[in-house]
């Protein structure tokens, strides 16, 4: 098992404001981290820099064995890297199935002028993916006239239709009925696990946490205040005191 | 979607009254031709505004097109027409391939004031090197040969018109083909979602650039066929004025599909002729009235609407 993605020293100072403080962090290939922290702890932040959405202002990052500092996103995204987000990121006026239909002819980097989008990606493929994340029934409707747990779904499978090596997800669960989030949560992990894919998640939900993570790291003030074994991090006093407000 | 049937239709019909209309009444060749042009020219456009970009300035194209048949022309008489037409199409996607580098990095209202900025200095430039240009008199030219024939006036025309014709079904059906290829979807994509496209791995500025590319060689096409069957290019060609009437002609015909360009091109200008022959003096009222009638009744221009009603029939199993 090699080491996924690193971080040296990694900071990021908006103002006077430090939304990412000296993080030295690593993930491996195989494991399911989920990342916890309250609202403003740079959760979101540190995913930005690590996809090249955002700079920073010291430190470095490397994503499989390669230095991907100050990286445009696309060039990370071609390495291996999938990204879905806090607020799905979708083609709004297109169809769903053609949602996954461009994500399956980027992947090859060319795209094709005159061949149908349609007939230049793999049916099987993209009608397997859809049945995956429970979107068959709807694949002809507008990815606008989706409700937001479905949205979440159709995200996460425009990223994965990449065939990723990691995909980091930005709490897939948020604006999803609490009563679907296990459902969607075991969907997601179902995907995940039949690809092989290597996932990193944000997410506030505990029970969720402890029951698909096999590694939790907790975000405190720009800062990776605990990282370790579920249970151990969940039972810790800083996490306990300051994330879940139960100390 | 519209059945292709219906537009197969469309494109028969449509095709066979340019050649009768043309053929019967020679004085409706010329408007027959210009609206075919302009069909062409806002096939670009559209494309553009499949984008979510709306270009204030896309006339220069058919500008430096023009201008370059018209300087070719004048330097070597016995240039053949159709190379004349080429090298006008070159020149234009030339320009197109430069300029593009700069405005993709814009979007909305400054990618349409760019597009208008760089189209009007090149508008004030050729009005002001009157030795070179003929300034606001524009430059004529003497009608060449084509393809290695010597037309009279009438023939020149019906050879134009034919090839204009062919040209528009050919590029209508190219273009459709590219609105429904990877690239093209990825172009409408920039619409909903450059964020999404940048996390696909895809530059959201390559993409809008090769349809900028695409959409400038169409204009410079329309403007090359435009100065021949003219006979004579003007700075007109390249005014905003012109840019924004490929805009409204977008806008009337819809961008759903790419006969849309050619429905509101059809539009345009039977209003003009008719607003010429029985409302000379406020034929632009008319066009407004036309154009807040369409983004009314049908925003998705007529195309849009048509493309509504077959959905809803097939729907009722019709």
């Amino acid at each position: 098992m090699g080491v996924l993605i690193r971080t040296e020293r990694l900071s990021l100072n908006f103002g006077g404001v430090i939304a990412a403080d000296n993080i030295d962090f690593s993930l491996e290939e195989g494991e399911r981290l989920a990342v916890i922290g309250q609202n403003g702890a740079g959760k979101t932040t540190f995913i930005n820099i690590c996809t090249g959405f955002l700079k920073p202002t010291g430190g470095r990052v490397w994503f499989d064995g390669k230095d991907v500092t100050g990286m445009e996103p696309r060039h990370i995204v071609r390495l291996g890297l999938g990204r879905s987000f806090q607020l799905p990121q979708l083609f709004l006026d297109h169809t769903v199935r053609q949602c996954l239909e461009i994500s399956a002819a980027a992947r090859s980097g060319k795209l094709s002028f005159l061949l149908p989008l349609a007939r230049s990606v793999d049916a099987r493929e993209i009608d397997h993916t859809l049945e995956l994340v429970g979107l068959r029934d709807r694949s002809h409707e507008l990815a606008s006239s989706l409700p937001e747990g479905q949205r979440k779904l159709l995200d996460v499978a425009m990223a994965l239709m990449l065939n990723p090596k990691l995909l980091i997800m930005d709490e897939p669960t948020s604006g999803v009925a609490s009563e679907d989030k296990h459902d969607l949560m075991a969907t997601l992990m179902r995907a995940l696990d039949e690809r092989k894919v290597t996932s990193w998640f944000v997410e506030h939900d505990v029970d969720i946490v402890s029951r698909y993570a096999t590694r939790v790291a907790a975000w405190i003030a720009g800062k990776v205040a605990a990282d370790g074994p579920p249970a151990e991090v969940l039972a810790s006093e800083a996490v306990r005191r300051e994330i879940l407000g139960t100390a | 979607m519209a059945r292709l049937y219906d537009i197969r239709v469309m494109t028969v019909l449509g095709s066979l009254l340019c050649l009768i209309l043309g053929l019967a009444f020679p004085w409706s060749k010329t408007p027959i031709i210009v609206g075919l042009c302009f069909g062409i020219a806002t096939l670009g456009v559209a494309a553009m505004v499949r984008a979510g970009q709306v270009s204030f300035g896309h006339a220069m194209y058919a500008c430096i097109a023009g201008y370059t048949v018209a300087f070719l022309a004048r330097a070597w008489p016995q240039l053949d027409g159709l190379l004349l037409i080429l090298a006008g199409v070159g020149a234009s996607l030339l320009a197109g391939a430069i300029v593009g580098v700069f405005v993709v990095r814009y979007r909305g209202i400054f990618f349409g004031m760019l597009n208008l900025a760089i189209s009007m200095v090149l508008f004030s430039v050729i009005g002001k090197f009157y030795t070179l240009t003929g300034g606001t008199d524009g430059l004529r030219i003497n009608r060449p040969t084509l393809l290695g024939f010597e037309f009279e006036r009438a023939g020149f025309e019906t050879v134009l018109l034919i090839g204009t014709l062919a040209a528009a079904i050919g590029l209508g059906f190219l273009v459709q083909r590219y609105f429904q290829s990877a690239s093209g979807e990825a172009l409408a994509g920039i619409k909903t979602n450059e964020t999404r496209l940048e996390y696909l791995g895809l530059s959201a500025r390559r993409v809008l650039w090769n349809g900028y590319f695409f959409s400038a060689g169409l204009v410079g096409l329309s403007g090359a066929l435009f100065a021949m069957v003219q006979g004579l290019v003007t700075p007109d060609m390249g005014s905003w004025l012109r840019s924004g009437e490929f805009v409204f002609i977008a806008i009337l015909g819809g961008s759903g599909h790419a006969i849309g360009a050619f429905l509101g091109a059809a539009v345009f200008e039977l209003v003009k002729l008719f607003a010429a022959a029985y409302m000379t003096g406020v034929w632009q009222l008319l066009l407004g009235v036309t154009l807040i009638f369409v983004i009314l009744v049908a925003p998705e221009g007529i195309i849009g609407l048509l493309m509504k009603k077959s959905a809803l029939a097939t729907r009722r199993g019709g």
